[in-house]
C-alpha cells in the first residue's frame, strides 16, 4: 500500500531512550554487546522501504491464543491485548504485522529449551499474529502470562510479559519489545526491564488494565500501544530529481 | 513556549532465547498454529537474477557459536528496486526482498538462499554497491543490530556507505567471500576481535 507515511527518510534514534547494548544485570548482553561504535549513517532506501503483508495471509484464529492451538480453551486468566501501532508522529499505521509469543498461565514456554517445573498447557501453543486495521488498531485474545525463573542472578523471575515484533512500512523501523502488565512488582526487579535506563521508558511498556474493553463474565483488557520511529514528510530533501 | 509533542519510540527488549516460538514455530516443532512460518524465501521460482547462497554463523565475544540468534534480511531485486514502497516503481514480482532466518539448533551455522541484488541509489544520488540489509536478534541482544553484507565480486569501493567506515580494515567485516560459484560466506561478529560493523541508521 503506497501513501504519505510509506515515504520519507526515518527520525533518528534516540539510543539513550533504548536500552544499551552493554548492560551488565543482564548477563548475557555482557559477551553480545558490540564493543566498537556504531556507524552512524542515516537511512536509505534499503531501510525506508520494507516488507508488505497481506491480510490474506492471516487465519481466521491466528490473533486468539486461546483457540488456536488445539482448538480446545487454554487454561489461564483471559484477556484481550489491545492497541494501536503508532509512529513517533502519532499516526497509525495500518496494514503492519504483529506477531506476539509467550509463556502459559503458568509461567512455561512451548520451546525445548524451556525446562522449568511448572507444566504445559496441552491447549497452548503461545503465538499469535495479526495485521493492523486501517487506524493502525490491533487485538488479540490470550491468557495471562505467568511470571518465571530464569538462571541470571540465582533468583531472577521475568515479570509476566508477552513478546511484541513489529514491522514497520520500513526495515529500519523494525522492532521487537516486550509488554508488563500494569501493578506487576517484579518489573522493578527485572535485570532485562532494567536495560532501559530511564524510568519513564520503561513505563511506556507497562500495559495498563482497560475496563472499558473489558467483557463482563468473559475477559479482562489491557492496552498496549507500540510506537515506531517516524518518517519526516519534509518537500525539501537532499535528493536528486527522480529518486 | 509550545511543546513538541512527537511520541516516544517503543524502546526495545531483547528477543529473548525463546524467540522461535513467535517468529519460527514450524520450525521449532509446534506445527499446526501457521501453515507455515513466514519469510522461508525472499524469492519465488522465476526471479530474475544471479542465485547465490550465503552461509554463516553468528559468534559472540568469546569465540561462542549463537545457536539461538535470528535475523531477518531484506534486498532489492536485481535491477535495485524493493519491492512494496519503492517510490521508484515496481520490481521483480517473484522476489518479496524479506527472509528470516534461523541459526541452526545445534550447529548454529544459517543459511540463505536468493539472488543478487542490483544497486541501489543513495540519498544524495550515487550508488550504493549491492547488498543485503541483515537485522540481528538474540537473547542477550537489547536493541536489534543492523548490518549489510556486501560481496567480494563487486566494486565496492564507490560505495557510499562503506566509504563512511573511517577504520578501513573495518569494511572488511562486511564483505562475504566467495567460497564458490554462487556461494558465499558471512560469518557476524557481537563483539571483539573481527567485531562486525554495525550500523545506527
Amino acid at each position: 500500500m503506497k501513501n504519505d507515511i510509506d515515504r520519507g527518510p526515518l527520525f533518528f534514534r534516540d539510543r539513550d531512550w533504548h536500552p544499551a547494548a552493554y548492560t551488565p544485570g543482564y548477563k548475557t548482553s555482557m559477551t553480545r554487546a558490540p564493543f566498537r561504535p556504531l556507524v552512524a549513517l542515516g537511512s536509505t532506501l534499503s531501510e525506508e522501504t520494507g516488507p508488505a503483508f497481506g491480510h490474506t495471509m492471516i487465519g481466521a484464529l491466528d490473533n486468539n491464543l486461546i483457540l488456536n492451538f488445539t482448538g480446545q480453551p487454554a487454561i489461564g486468566e483471559r484477556i484481550i491485548m489491545h492497541g494501536r501501532v503508532l509512529d513517533e508522529n502519532g499516526r497509525g499505521i495500518p496494514n503492519v504485522l504483529v506477531e506476539i509469543w509467550q509463556a502459559n498461565a503458568g509461567g512455561r514456554y512451548r520451546h525445548k529449551k524451556d525446562n522449568y517445573a511448572a507444566p504445559l498447557d496441552p491447549n497452548f501453543g503461545g503465538c499469535g499474529r495479526t495485521i493492523s486495521g486501517p487506524d493502525g488498531s490491533y487485538e488479540f485474545l490470550t491468557v495471562r502470562p505467568g511470571a518465571y525463573p530464569w538462571p541470571n542472578h540465582v533468583n531472577n523471575w521475568r515479570p509476566m510479559h508477552i513478546h511484541i515484533s513489529v514491522f514497520g512500512s520500513g526495515f529500519g523501523q523494525r522492532l521487537i519489545t516486550q509488554m508488563y502488565f500494569e501493578g506487576d512488582p517484579l518489573i522493578a526487579k527485572c535485570p532485562i526491564v532494567k536495560t532501559i535506563g530511564q524510568e519513564k521508558a520503561i513505563q511506556a511498556l507497562v500495559a495498563p488494565l482497560d475496563m472499558n474493553r473489558a467483557i463482563p463474565m468473559d475477559c479482562l483488557a489491557y492496552k498496549f500501544d507500540i510506537v515506531l520511529r517516524g518518517r519526516r514528510q519534509s518537500f525539501f530533501e537532499n535528493r536528486k530529481e527522480g529518486l | 513556549m509550545q511543546k513538541l509533542d512527537y511520541l516516544k519510540e517503543s524502546p526495545s527488549q531483547t528477543a529473548g532465547p525463546y524467540v522461535h516460538i513467535g517468529l519460527t514455530p514450524n520450525k521449532l516443532g509446534i506445527p499446526g498454529i501457521y501453515p507455515t512460518d513466514l519469510g522461508e524465501s525472499p524469492i519465488r521460482e522465476g526471479a530474475k537474477g544471479e542465485q547465490i547462497t550465503i552461509v554463516g554463523t553468528v559468534q559472540d565475544g568469546a569465540g561462542m557459536i549463537l545457536r539461538d540468534a535470528l535475523i531477518e534480511s531484506w534486498q532489492a531485486d536485481a535491477e535495485g528496486i524493493y519491492p512494496g514502497n519503492d517510490p521508484r516503481g515496481a520490481a521483480d514480482p517473484n522476489v518479496t526482498g524479506w527472509a528470516r532466518i534461523i541459526a541452526d539448533f545445534d550447529s548454529g551455522e544459517w543459511t540463505l538462499s536468493t539472488i543478487k541484488p542490483g544497486r541501489v541509489p543513495f540519498p544524495d544520488g550515487r550508488m550504493m554497491a549491492p547488498h543485503i540489509a541483515l537485522w540481528v536478534v538474540a537473547r542477550g541482544v537489547n536493541l536489534g543490530l543492523q548490518t549489510r553484507i556486501y560481496f567480494e565480486d563487486e566494486d565496492n569501493e564507490s560505495c557510499p556507505v562503506l566509504q563512511r567506515i573511517e577504520h578501513r580494515p573495518r569494511v572488511n567485516t562486511l564483505i562475504a567471500k566467495k567460497t564458490a560459484d554462487g556461494t558465499y560466506r558471512f560469518d557476524i561478529v557481537l563483539q571483539g576481535e573481527n567485531e562486525t560493523v554495525f550500523f545506527d541508521i
